[in-house]
């Protein structure tokens, strides 16, 4: 192992080591996979918004990946993945009770009420 | 001040939670909920204009996709200003800070052109149902993300007095919770509206 990969490695454990000081759970290096991960997702969304082969399929696909995207911000930068349950939960209900909001609106408006 | 801050941090709760960040994560709840019924009523109200301008008439999908970019490279650059408040690396928080309520501010002033283009084009609050449901949607986050970066300037401006150090982090934490929520909604919003809309003919 060279010195520069020494020195690298003993940055990167007194970085976590920090972290967990700190009650964070997540390093910068985790930040910034999380930040390439997200403009590859966008960058593909962009992308196969203009494939007319997959046009059938499109409304799964951007689902999904915004779904994915949601999901890295809201675990990784919002620490939900390391955070107390209580505070998934809170989130979650108010998730759930929007979309109950939507398929109530939606029923009403197909039953001519709205 | 100082001080006191850094006792609340310890103090016993019922739940053994901070309760400044319960209450956060309340009012994002609560935020979720109002953020899910627009856009609930954008979809609802989704291809039922009787005239134009349409989605697929006004959407520039390259120029809302650097946008997106830009306030999804935000939320990075708070999170990365979070972990150096916890890590007591005042410096690099404050870089980040400043960081994050530029790029903001680069989103703000996206949305700004953006609106004056669609107006432009003959797409204003009342032309049609996709108008009204599409810029009270948008125009909602919008002042979201002016509020974030007001804040995000105040934690910068408090942060050079030195009244924000490791001691208080979590000022930090919670300015970066609304911040990400901000991000998320947009996230949908972006999917939602701008990709998916057009492909469905909204209101075509």
């Amino acid at each position: 192992m060279t010195l520069a990969e020494l020195r690298g490695t003993r940055r990167r454990r007194e970085e976590e080591g920090e972290a967990h000081a700190g009650g964070l759970h997540a390093t910068t290096a985790d930040y910034i996979r999380v930040a390439v991960a997200l403009f590859i997702i966008t960058s593909i969304e962009v992308a196969i918004y203009y494939i007319e082969g997959l046009r059938g399929v499109l409304v799964e696909l951007f689902l999904a990946l915004s779904g994915l995207k949601f999901l890295l911000v809201v675990m990784w930068y919002m620490h939900l993945r390391f955070d107390s349950r209580l505070f998934s939960f809170l989130f979650a209900f108010g998730l759930t009770l929007a979309v109950c909001l939507f398929v109530a609106a939606l029923a009403t408006m197909k039953a001519g009420l709205l | 001040m100082a001080q006191r801050a850094h006792v609340a941090e310890h103090l016993e709760t019922s739940t053994g939670l901070d309760n400044r960040k319960l209450a956060m994560w309340l009012f994002l709840a609560s935020e979720a909920l109002f953020f899910g019924s627009l856009i609930a009523t954008y979809l609802l109200y989704r291809g039922q204009s009787q005239e134009g301008p349409y989605p697929h008439d006004v959407f520039n999908i390259p120029f809302t996709s650097v946008s997106s970019f830009i306030l999804l490279m935000s939320s990075t650059t708070m999170a990365l200003a979070v972990g150096a408040a916890h890590r007591g690396r005042l410096h690099q928080m404050r870089t980040w800070l400043l960081c994050t309520a530029l790029l903001g501010i680069s989103f703000l002033a996206g949305q700004a052109f953006e609106f004056t283009e669609f107006v432009h084009k003959g797409l204003t609050l009342s032309s049609n149902l996709f108008g009204s449901s599409f810029y009270v949607l948008t125009g909602f986050h919008g002042a979201h993300v002016s509020v974030g970066v007001l804040i995000l300037l105040s934690l910068w401006v408090m942060a050079a007095r030195g009244r924000i150090g490791q001691h208080n982090a979590l000022n930090v934490e919670l300015a970066g919770l609304y911040w990400h929520f901000v991000d998320i909604v947009w996230i949908l919003i972006f999917t939602l509206v701008y990709l998916l809309d057009p492909l469905a003919g909204g209101g075509a």
